[in-house]
């Protein structure tokens, strides 16, 4: 009682805020909840069922669930994406534990990868070989994001580096890259992977579609990555870098050894928000005609007899998103709030 | 350097070979061709297939500055409202705007984007049925129409005739756009007003400033200094992501410079064309934007 005062009627304004907001709850909510729950369909093996009902039509992704995740997989072949997909998750909820942040981390990553290569394409262990252009679904948006990140990030490093040169040709190139990426919008570039790439191209080498829009992916990434770790790099001390140099440490000693183990390590919760604002990216490819997650669902609607039910996969898409970038940003809060200055004093020792 | 002058000579040299064995004349002298396309909506001038190509992507830029603007203006008065919302002492009120910005902010814009298109040219009646919420303004899946002074719509055969009206297209780009900026929006603002001391308020109101002095001669001063440069990145992130039009059929810029490509073939043009109109407007923003931020800076740590 006292809390309700305290909250939500601890004036007149903001009593009236309550009300409004409880009245138009409950106008909404109850025809809401009819069509997503108490009048919708959950399972159907016929359309039809889904047509005379008034509510929503989860059957169509019961129905659908093995084409939205899976794209066109071969289906008996289906485990292999799905165990993939888990072994990708698994790999970054390990990356994500502050135990495991050492040098043993760069070899799990090989080995994870090359688990999942062997998984997608097979070809070996008398698994039949598919080819990426028959990958699709959730796995390919994972790949998307989790290579664009493992190959941008490298390059970030050296852009953000080469930004803060003394040459001037160096840091000119830099600066103009960066600008460059972040001034256009991502669909232009890739765009440019897909029709104005094959033109740069010797003739008679063709790269392929999946490959190309990678590409676009990791150029684009590596921009903005390129300004979080600048912010992380201007975060450590100037008396750090000039106390290295007076310890005789070479310029690139210097930064891997000393610069780079702070920078990065403050540049953690903005890194993690530029991972979630790329994974989200991913989901562009579907205008360049790859199959990702959102461009599976997309092509489910297309069956004539399942026709209609966008909001419903719109939603479903919306949640599986969702559940991703929630859990990194809870990650990234976290890691915020943790105990980020109490452990800075270990750092030097232990890089 | 070497290497990357030798890798980008390389890199032009094929992109001549095979722009020959393509047949494509590069240069931009399609621009004065016939675009023989039409465009579904215009924004200030009318469009037909018999102009040239220069006039169907300026009729994609006006299109694109419609969106922008209107999307920029809404967004900031709805991330605003959001944004205080949340500093609100009303618990209910502060957790509703917490949960949207939380929602909005963990899923794609394109996804957004498809989700209102459907909602719009999908679950929405036609015009014969559509929704009212207010007087003389109807939801329909052929848009949605509202009253100018003097002139409201009316429904006549299949659709509605005077008033104003958004297209489907149009208002799914536009309301995606707000709801997914606002949502960034609010969290500037919450951070701006948060970074304001709480013994300057204190200060500003012994001084004998009222609720709406201290608001505007201490709080707003202090906390836009704080709000301006990360706003800028905000709207030129919705310039940008109103590219997105392409995938649901906006005449945008974007959309009409990659029918342009398909049809003439002429990519390179078509990218640079699209690269330089939208740097442009990336650095006039950044421009404007540092110029209204060096006058709310405190005077003498202008930089």
């Amino acid at each position: 009682m006292k809390w309700l005062r305290a909250n939500l009627f601890s004036s007149w304004p903001s009593a009236l805020a309550t009300l409004a907001i409880l009245g138009l709850a409950g106008r909404l909510l109850p025809p809401f909840l009819d069509w997503a729950v108490v009048d919708a369909v959950w399972r159907a093996a016929d359309p039809r069922a889904c047509r005379e009902a008034h509510g929503a039509c989860w059957a169509f992704i019961a129905e659908k669930h093995r084409f939205i995740l899976f794209g066109t997989y071969p289906f008996e072949q289906q485990w292999r994406p799905a165990l993939a997909t888990a072994l990708l998750i698994l790999l970054w909820v390990f990356s994500s534990l502050k135990k495991s942040w050492n040098w043993r981390l760069p070899a799990v990553w090989a080995a994870g990868l090359a688990a999942i290569g062997v998984l997608m394409w097979g070809g070996v262990l008398g698994l039949p070989y598919v080819e990426n252009e028959r990958w699709g679904g959730l796995i390919l948006t994972l790949i998307l994001a989790t290579f664009g990140i493992a190959t941008a990030f490298p390059l970030s490093i050296l852009l953000a580096l080469g930004r803060r040169s003394a040459m001037p040709a160096v840091r000119w190139i830099s600066v103009a890259y960066i600008e460059l990426i972040r001034g256009v919008p991502l669909i232009s570039l890739l765009f440019m992977a897909s029709v104005m790439l094959p033109l740069f191209l010797p003739s008679g080498v063709t790269m392929d579609k999946l490959l190309r829009a990678q590409v676009a992916m990791i150029l684009f990434a590596a921009a903005y990555l390129a300004e979080v770790v600048r912010g992380g790099l201007q975060s450590v001390a100037r008396h750090q870098e000039e106390t290295a140099d007076a310890l005789g440490l070479s310029w690139w000693n210097r930064m891997r050894l000393v610069i780079l183990p702070q920078a990065l390590r403050a540049a953690i919760p903005p890194l993690v928000n530029t991972f979630i604002g790329f994974f989200k990216d991913t989901s562009l490819v579907v205008i360049i005609g790859l199959f990702d997650l959102l461009s599976t669902v997309k092509v489910s609607l297309q069956d004539p007899a399942w026709s209609g039910y966008g909001v419903e996969a719109y939603l479903f898409v919306s949640a599986v998103y969702f559940v991703f970038c929630n859990a990194m940003s809870r990650y990234s809060r976290g890691l915020e709030r943790g105990p980020a200055h109490g452990a800075q004093p270990r750092l030097l020792g232990e890089s | 350097m070497a290497a990357l002058a030798f890798a980008l000579g390389y890199l032009y040299c094929n992109a001549v070979q095979n722009l020959e064995a393509r047949r494509i004349a590069s240069g931009f002298a399609f621009l004065w061709r016939e675009a023989g396309f039409e465009i579904s909506e215009t924004t200030f001038h009318a469009f037909s297939a018999a102009d040239s190509y220069l006039h169907a992507l300026a009729a994609g830029l006006a299109n694109t500055f419609r969106v922008a603007v209107s999307g920029i203006v809404f967004a900031t008065v709805l991330g605003t409202l959001l944004g205080l919302a949340r500093l609100s002492p009303n618990w209910l009120l502060a957790r509703l705007a917490a949960a949207y910005v939380e929602l909005v902010r963990n899923v794609p814009l394109l996804v957004q984007l498809f989700f209102w298109y459907t909602v719009i040219s999908d679950s929405l009646p036609a015009p014969a049925a559509a929704l009212q919420p207010l007087p003389d303004v109807f939801l329909s899946n052929r848009g949605i129409f509202f009253p100018l002074p003097g002139d409201a719509p009316v429904l006549a055969g299949f659709n509605f005739t005077g008033g104003a009206s958004l297209t489907p297209e149009f208002a799914a780009l536009l309301i995606g756009l707000v709801t997914y900026t606002a949502a960034f929006i609010a969290e500037i603002v919450r951070a701006g007003i948060l970074s304001v001391p709480r013994g300057q308020v204190e200060a500003a109101r012994s001084l004998g400033l009222g609720e709406r002095g201290t608001l505007r001669f201490v709080v707003l001063p202090l906390a836009l200094r704080l709000i301006v440069p990360p706003m800028t990145s905000q709207y030129l992130n919705l310039a940008k992501n109103s590219s997105l039009a392409v995938a649901i059929g906006y005449p945008d810029l974007v959309s009409i410079a990659n029918t342009t490509m398909n049809q003439t073939g002429q990519s390179i043009e078509g990218i640079a064309v699209i690269m330089g109109v939208f740097l442009t407007i990336s650095l006039s923003i950044s421009a404007l934007m540092n110029g209204y931020n060096r006058r709310v800076a405190l005077k003498g740590m202008a930089r």
